[in-house]
């Protein structure tokens, strides 16, 4: 991977989370999130926990400065509910975290669980009000006979404190698991999507919400597909795409039509008979759809590849990259352990010449579209000092194994990458493995 | 017949991961039913007709590669089985009418109920046609129940029934419930 001078090298920079072996089920990372700066480093985990981390630049005149993630803010985001007509647990585990851009001294996001949107404000208290007029120190009131004077409270500065607190809560507009939610460029509007329906709310409006997209069939028997993932547009505030279980992605216009059940373009490569398999029906549902940052491309990821398409051509994707394609003869045993199901995203870099996406035994994979080049890195404790580099890794498919390469029934299963950010502006990344952060830079940076 | 007890082994872990689903927290995961659904009826279809075909050459069949690698293509049958989970998704995706789950709108409700009804007459077209001996690989029904899922009104009809279900009812009718 080339950057201006020569070869990207990634180096470890920092990594949050516990270091036991031992995981506890709540600490799990579900979803990883850059703000639209980049300060702010947002993640969720099963637990219903959102971890908000601020970037603090030591020194950016030096060659080689550190930016060091700290946390900035930790809440409970969403409880266990019950549904009790139902008889259903509803998961606190937070699906998604999406940043509303900034417009003043707060920060603003939307998490949501499996049914539950929120919009959480986090602001900064760094001062506070001293000598009321009517209040002693510890809040009571005095006795008002004994006020003689008039005086005006002043603000003096105190240690820095993050209050999140929720700002709206958007329910009940799901019946079934939500998947997505995307804010539209418009500022105003944002979309929530689950396996048959995707919503439209507006953010000040928690009452209602439009449904924009139904594919619930009359008759559930005939249920063929759901929707895996939806966005909006990152500049036509009217388009947005939503990918399907078969490996279709759909853009819908919301000037067409109130209800959005009929595509302005259908997205969908035909399949090469010669992959026929067994499985073939769960390998090509869509886990994750990314538009580019400059909107001309969307990203999508199945469980063998990334594909990137130009959305203004809708027979096959412009390139196809494979993450783990050594995985394609043993899709009968990940069958059996369940991680044929696994859901990964991926992610762009700020300038759409890069796309990044995890594998399994904590490694991730970037794709260079520009140089062509593809590299494997791995996620590990062992490969944690400041400022070390990291190798490439290289996974041997069969035959003799050269040194240094692993071999296929040596990767660890349950170390899986599903979720990983890049920051919008700087080579930096965040790479989740089931409870831990890594945040990687590039050794330039 | 490899293709046979591979397709036989999938059955089984599929309606093991099914059983599993019922009880995992946050409910029933839909695009995970669909997929585990899709992958049954494949494998019941495959498991059926290289059945009929051994019935009909009265010879043991060639052998085929493992199921999961390259294209199945040993019998002509193979390719409607595979694309047909697209049309009939319909009769293997039933609600279960004895869930008080019974979807979220009553609609769904009532053709559960009528479904129940009407389900003797929809197992028995299934069996028809298709292998009268139990597929032995299916593990009784109360060898697989945990004691706290007896108590569980959730258990479909067929599964009471007994070994002597086609696996088609047992298990395909049930695995997209009505929510």
């Amino acid at each position: 991977m080339a950057g201006p001078g020569g070869d990207m090298q990634w180096c470890f920079s920092q990594v949050k989370g516990a270091i036991d072996d031992d995981v506890a089920e709540a600490d799990i990372i579900s979803t990883v999130e850059f703000n639209h700066t980049g300060e702010l480093l947002a993640t969720g985990d099963k637990g219903g926990r959102v971890v908000i981390f601020q970037q603090e630049i030591e020194n950016k005149n030096q060659p080689q400065f550190r930016s060091e993630y700290n946390v900035y803010s930790t809440f409970q985001s969403h409880e266990p509910e019950f549904d009790y007509l139902k008889s259903l647990e509803i998961e606190e585990k937070i699906n998604k975290i999406r940043w509303l851009p900034q417009k003043n001294a707060a920060q603003f996001l939307l998490s949501t669980n499996d049914k539950t949107i929120k919009l959480w404000k986090i602001s900064e208290r760094d001062k506070r009000p001293e000598g009321y007029n009517l209040k002693e120190e510890d809040g009571r009131y005095k006795d008002p006979n004994t006020i003689t004077g008039l005086r005006v409270p002043v603000l003096i500065p105190m240690d820095l404190m993050v209050e999140a607190s929720p700002r709206r809560v958007f329910a009940n507009a799901h019946t079934y698991h939500i998947n997505s939610i995307s804010v539209n460029s418009d500022d105003e509007t944002y979309l929530s999507a689950d396996d048959l329906r995707i919503n439209l709310w507006n953010l000040e409006i928690t009452d209602r919400s439009f449904n924009i997209v139904d594919i619930k069939p009359a008759n559930m028997e005939e249920l063929t597909e759901v929707i895996t993932a939806a966005e909006f547009h990152p500049l036509q505030c009217n388009t947005f795409v939503y990918s399907s279980s078969k490996g279709t992605i759909r853009l819908c216009d919301m000037r067409a039509s109130a209800l959005c059940d009929k595509h302005s373009k259908l997205f969908e490569e035909p399949e090469d008979p010669s992959n026929r398999s067994f499985f073939s029906e769960i390998i090509s549902s869509i886990s994750d759809v990314k538009f580019s940052h400059n909107g001309r491309y969307m990203m999508t990821r199945d469980y063998l590849s990334v594909k990137i398409w130009d959305l203004n051509m809708e027979n096959r994707p412009v390139e196809t990259y494979q993450v783990h394609e050594y995985l394609r003869s043993k899709l009968c045993s990940l069958y059996e352990n369940d991680c044929i199901f696994d859901k990964f995203e991926c992610c762009w870099n700020g300038d759409d010449s890069v796309v990044m996406t995890g594998s399994y035994n904590n490694f991730f994979r970037m794709f260079d579209r520009g140089q062509r080049r593809d590299m494997t890195l791995e996620a590990s404790r062992e490969n944690s000092k400041p400022m070390q580099v990291l190798k490439p890794r290289k996974v041997c498919a069969g035959g003799k194994r050269k040194k240094d390469e692993i071999s296929v029934d040596s990767l660890d299963f349950n170390k899986k990458i599903l979720h990983t950010a890049w920051h919008p502006q700087d080579n930096i990344i965040a790479v989740a493995t089931t409870n831990n952060l890594y945040i990687f830079q590039d050794k330039v940076n | 017949m490899e293709v046979n007890a591979e397709a036989r082994r999938i059955l089984a872990v599929s309606i093991s991961k099914l059983y599993a689903s019922r009880t995992q927290r946050g409910g029933l995961r839909l695009h995970r039913s669909l997929l585990l659904s899709m992958v049954m009826r494949s494998a019941r279809d495959i498991y059926h007709s290289s059945r009929e075909c051994e019935e009909l050459c009265g010879a043991p069949p060639t052998s085929e590669e493992a199921m999961e690698t390259g294209p199945v293509e040993q019998t002509v049958q193979l390719p409607e089985p595979l694309t047909e989970p697209r049309q009939p998704a319909a009769s293997a995706v039933e609600p279960p009418s004895e869930e008080p789950d019974s979807g979220d709108e009553g609609s769904d409700g009532e053709l559960a109920e009528d479904k129940e009804n009407m389900s003797p007459t929809r197992q028995s077209r299934k069996r028809r046609g298709k292998a009268a001996a139990a597929p032995d690989f299916l593990p009784s029904k109360r060898a697989r129940l945990e004691p706290g899922e007896e108590r569980h009104a959730a258990l479909p009809t067929s599964c009471r029934a007994g070994a002597g279900e086609s696996l088609a009812a047992l298990s395909l009718n049930r695995v997209i419930p009505a929510f």
